[in-house]
């Protein structure tokens, strides 16, 4: 046709106008971002269900037969309930008491609570059960050592549910402390005063009291320690293989290490262990909604005032050292003393005689070493870098945006939280083995694996500073005929920066410590610091292990002040 | 009933030490209460009266035995409940055991029990010796409930009453064991006004009706005036002066109470001649005759405190007849419902006077002052 009918070019010039006006840089970011966050968190659990229900001949329970019909499935499920409820009491035991001490006491060494409550971050939970392994082993624990003239050989056994509940109760009981001593911390002291007024004992005060207030506190803690236990993997790998005590998490390991690897019944284990973890995290989001809110009037009389503890002083004093001692001090005193030893053993003279720098040196000469260094710093800057990136654009999505959806990238970005590291390496793997893009096999899943566990911090940091930003004055730069890309390049970013960075810092940390997710997800070449540490472990180099542990730690340990002092600027709470 | 003796409570002042100029822990210390005694009588309400931060709420919690004074004896219907005599043993009865009862500021209701568990919880808790039967706890419980007029929420959660529910539920736990002495700090400042004057004739009803010696802390001074038997008022952790209501009002010793206790005007002066109790004091505004007990030598500096409503305004002239009278002009005036203020220009400084609101001058009027010698008050210069 020559003559085109009026209504033709009409259109044409009304859709570029309309795409003009769709694809700004703000749509195509926030689709992206929206897009990418949504693929983080779905698409490996669709793979995760897709492959552990679907074979070549289409949907099967074969792999939940195989995994469950197996007769040692009943003990494995005993052992992992076991385990995570035991290490959650214990750590909530010893968590609340100490915040307890420190809030309401008068307790000495209140500068040891600091400490102790930040160590959790700068001992990875795998240096910590070596650690223990270290102390507590009934061939070659010190502490047996030392007590075996009195109780015999091998008092002490670390190979059993019990020395897992022990070394994870430890390592959780800092986190429940912080936890409690925000409970503590709001609740008004004149309750129990007046509670005191009334003739009340001590012990009455705190059974009829304190602990009916703090009880949603303390239930939304226990859970999510039952949660956190049940997706260990460093205890139950290192502490319950050896004894073929199976929990969750090391028979998905133990499964996919035999030969040939039975992916589906991994699966099906996985999916178990999702199931048990979400019915946690629900549970305790359905305690944390109905708890009444006990909220009540404070008036400007409010001054926490510290108990006197009287006599009991010297012995809560004496506690909490000895507390200090068995998570902080000896934990690391055992790392230092084998990183100084040629091979592993007992304190003597001759071994003190023998002590040298010999593992340090030797580490810069292990290539493997290098390039785990090397590899965790890339995959640390890597995913803080791209997670706080991300989250700074959702955390606007979330907090600013009427867009509709946007509690979508809320929940999206928050799920990861509920997925244990280990199912997450799983699904990961079921995702790129399939996947043409040749992916698995290089660092880049493990950078994925990475951002899609971090992406609940970084929006968490995100979501936090962006609060603490007034909407005026990104309200008042578009007043101004700033573009929204002006206006977030140039208001909001820089408001956000001291969150964003404390976030970035404190992923940096984390990522040091990953494991689970790594430990199915490397390849030769490819390993992280934790990896490496796990491998040197299972071949018996003890003391470079150690060695390497104590640089670790170092390393760490300053990231993680700068991270806590950059966190409490911008009001937030690490754990 | 209540005798305390040169009470003394320090606070380390390690917090703020960056900012003081304190070298040691030593010099930077708190004196939160500085050598505080006083006695109350049986069935009496004493109260604490003073600016915030002056050691009320100190006192009454070392009383209570929530805060451990560093010396001083307190003893309640010859109890020691607290005492740092030297040669003696010292003693100190922990909170729980002394017996008392307390209303707090921010009432401290236990939100997770309802209104009889609230009231009941100090009759459980008692020693197996004393324990009560539950059914005496109960009617016990029911009768202090009644008398506070809350029978009918005896089974409602606590935290469903209302602010001045709360109050008399609070009170109610307090009294529920008959304690010998009853402290209260602040307990009406969370109320609004209306509500706030209304509890206070309550308190005062269900305080008489019982009989109860009763310590009341509190910052108001209307309150402190329609409540208590004698008033200590503070400052600084110390008391600066004791004594009934009016003769606090009427008969301040220092400015400081002058100032605190109602409003009053400040005219600095000097005492000129003195005969028996009847001075006569030179200000920049013109001579006053008044009477006062002080022995002061002619010559001082004085402040003489005249409160608003002793001061008479008047459009005409009574002069020669009685003392006293200043020419003014009316600056501004006010009007508060139940009086009328004025506010008078006398060349130098201004008077504020207040009067019955039938009397309403135009500003700008010219005025007669007349002030009674007998309600003149001589306060030294501190
Ligand atoms: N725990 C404490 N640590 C340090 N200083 C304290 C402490 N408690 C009280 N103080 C100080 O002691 C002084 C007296 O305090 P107190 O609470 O008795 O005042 P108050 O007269 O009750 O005041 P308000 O009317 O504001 O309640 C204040 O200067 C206060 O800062
Ligand atoms: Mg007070």
């Amino acid at each position: 046709m020559i003559t085109a009918s009026p209504t033709a070019p009409a259109r044409e010039r009304a859709m570029p106008g309309w795409l003009r006006r769709v694809a700004t840089p703000k749509t195509l970011i926030i689709v992206v971002v929206a897009g990418l966050i949504g693929y983080l968190a779905l698409v490996p659990l669709y793979y995760l269900i897709w492959g552990t229900f679907f074979d070549a001949n289409g949907f099967t329970m074969g792999g939940f037969a195989r995994a469950y019909g197996d007769p040692r499935v009943g003990g494995m499920i005993g052992n992992s309930l076991w385990f995570a409820i035991g290490a959650a009491v214990l750590s909530l035991a010893v968590g609340t008491a100490l915040a307890y001490l420190n809030v309401r006491t008068d307790v000495p060494f209140k500068g040891l609570f600091f400490a102790a409550s930040i160590i959790p971050l700068i001992i990875p939970g795998i240096l910590y059960t070596i650690a223990w392994i270290f102390l507590a082993s009934p061939d070659i624990g010190l502490l047996n050592k030392v007590i075996e003239p009195i109780f015999g050989p091998g008092f002490f056994d670390v190979f059993t549910v019990w020395g897992m509940v022990w070394v994870e109760g430890l390592h959780l009981s800092p986190i429940v402390f912080l936890l409690m001593v925000a409970a503590f911390r709001s609740m008004d002291p004149s309750l129990e005063e007046s509670a005191l007024m009334s003739g009340a004992s001590r012990w009455q005060v705190f059974r009829r009291v304190t602990m009916p207030l703090t009880r949603p506190a303390i239930v939304a803690a226990v859970l999510i320690m039952v949660v956190r236990s049940l997706e260990s993997f460093e205890v139950p790998a290192l502490l319950g293989l050896q004894n073929g005590i199976y929990v969750f998490t090391s028979r998905i390991y133990f499964v996919l290490r035999t030969y040939p690897p039975d992916l589906a019944a991994a699966g099906a284990l996985a999916v178990g262990l999702l199931v048990l973890a979400v019915i946690g995290v629900a549970i305790s989001n359905l305690v944390g909604r109905s708890s009444k809110n006990y909220q009540t009037v404070t008036g400007k009389g409010f001054r926490p005032r510290p108990m006197e503890l009287g006599k009991w002083r010297p012995v809560m004093g004496g506690a909490i050292v000895v507390y200090f001692f068995l998570t902080v001090v000896g934990p690391l005193l055992v790392l230092l003393y084998t990183s100084l030893l040629k091979f592993y053993q007992a304190p003597s003279t001759e071994a003190f005689a023998s002590m040298s720098l010999d593992n340090y040196s030797e580490l810069f000469h292990i290539s493997a070493a290098t390039t785990a260094l090397k590899n965790s710093l890339l995959l640390g800057v890597g995913s803080a870098t791209l997670v706080m990136a991300l989250m700074a654009v959702g955390a606007w999505m979330v907090v600013r945006s009427r867009i509709p959806g946007r509690q979508l990238v809320d929940y999206f970005s928050f799920t990861p939280l509920v997925v244990p590291g280990l199912v997450l390496g799983l699904a990961l793997s079921f995702v790129y083995l399939r996947s043409p893009v040749p992916i698995y096999g290089t660092i880049f899943i493990l950078l994925i694996a990475y951002c899609t566990r971090y992406m609940p911090y970084g929006m968490r940091y995100a979501v936090t500073s962006m609060h603490q930003i007034s909407s005026e004055l990104e309200e008042s730069a578009q007043v101004s005929g700033a573009s929204w890309w002006q206006t977030f390049r140039r208001v909001l970013l820089p408001l956000l920066s001291p969150g964003l960075l404390a976030g970035w810092i404190y992923i940096l940390v984390v990522s040091f410590r990953e494991l689970s997710s790594s430990i199915l997800l490397y390849s030769p070449g490819n390993e992280v610091l934790s990896i490496l540490i796990f491998e040197q472990y299972e071949n018996g180099q003890f003391t470079v292990l150690a060695a390497l542990g104590v640089v670790m730690v170092l390393t760490l340990a300053v990231l993680v002040v700068i991270a806590y002092k950059l966190g409490a600027k911008v009001g937030l709470r690490q754990d | 009933m209540l005798r305390i003796n040169n009470l003394v409570k320090t606070f380390d002042g390690e917090r703020r030490r960056r900012h003081s100029h304190a070298a040691t822990p030593e010099e930077a210390r708190v004196f939160a209460v500085n050598d505080v005694s006083f006695n109350v009588e049986n069935g009496q309400l004493f109260t604490l009266l003073g600016p915030s931060g002056c050691g009320k709420t100190t006192t009454l919690r070392s009383i209570a035995g929530l805060e451990r004074p560093d010396s001083g004896t307190i003893e309640v219907g010859g109890r020691v409940l607290f005492s740092t005599n030297e040669g003696k043993k010292p003693v100190n009865v922990p909170a729980n055991e002394r017996g008392l009862g307390m209303v707090f500021q921010s009432y401290a209701i236990w939100p997770h029990m309802s209104v009889f568990d609230n009231v009941a919880f100090p009759l459980q808790v008692k020693r197996r010796g004393d324990r009560v039967s539950r059914k005496e706890i109960s009617e016990r419980v029911m009768r202090v409930l009644e008398t506070m007029e809350l029978a009918n929420f005896a089974d409602r959660q606590a935290t469903k009453l209302s602010g001045g529910q709360q109050q008399r539920l609070a009170l109610a736990r307090a009294l529920v064991i008959e304690p010998p002495l009853l402290l209260l700090d602040e307990p009406l400042s969370n109320l609004d006004a209306k509500l706030r004057e209304s509890l206070r004739y309550e308190l005062k009803r269900v305080q008489r009706e019982l009989g109860i010696t009763s310590v009341y802390v509190t910052h108001d001074q209307v309150e402190a005036l329609a409540l208590s038997n004698s008033i200590a008022v503070m400052r600084n952790g110390n008391i600066v002066q004791l004594g009934r209501p009016r003769e606090i009002y009427e008969n301040p010793n220092c400015r400081f109470v002058a100032e605190f206790i109602g409003t009053s005007n400040f005219l600095s002066g000097n005492v000129v001649s003195k005969d028996d109790d009847r001075y006569t004091v030179n200000t920049v505004d013109g001579q006053l005759v008044l009477d006062s007990a002080a022995t002061l030598p002619i010559g001082t500096d004085v402040i003489v405190s005249v409160r608003p409503e002793a001061v008479e305004v008047s459009t005409t002239s009574r002069a020669g007849e009685v003392p006293n009278e200043w020419k003014g002009t009316v600056l501004t005036r006010a009007y508060l419902g139940d009086s009328l203020d004025h506010v008078v220009g006398l060349g130098k400084h201004e008077l504020r006077t207040r009067g019955n609101p039938s009397t309403s001058i135009e500003p700008g009027t010219t005025v007669y002052l007349r002030m009674d010698p007998a309600k003149l008050v001589l306060v030294p210069v501190d």
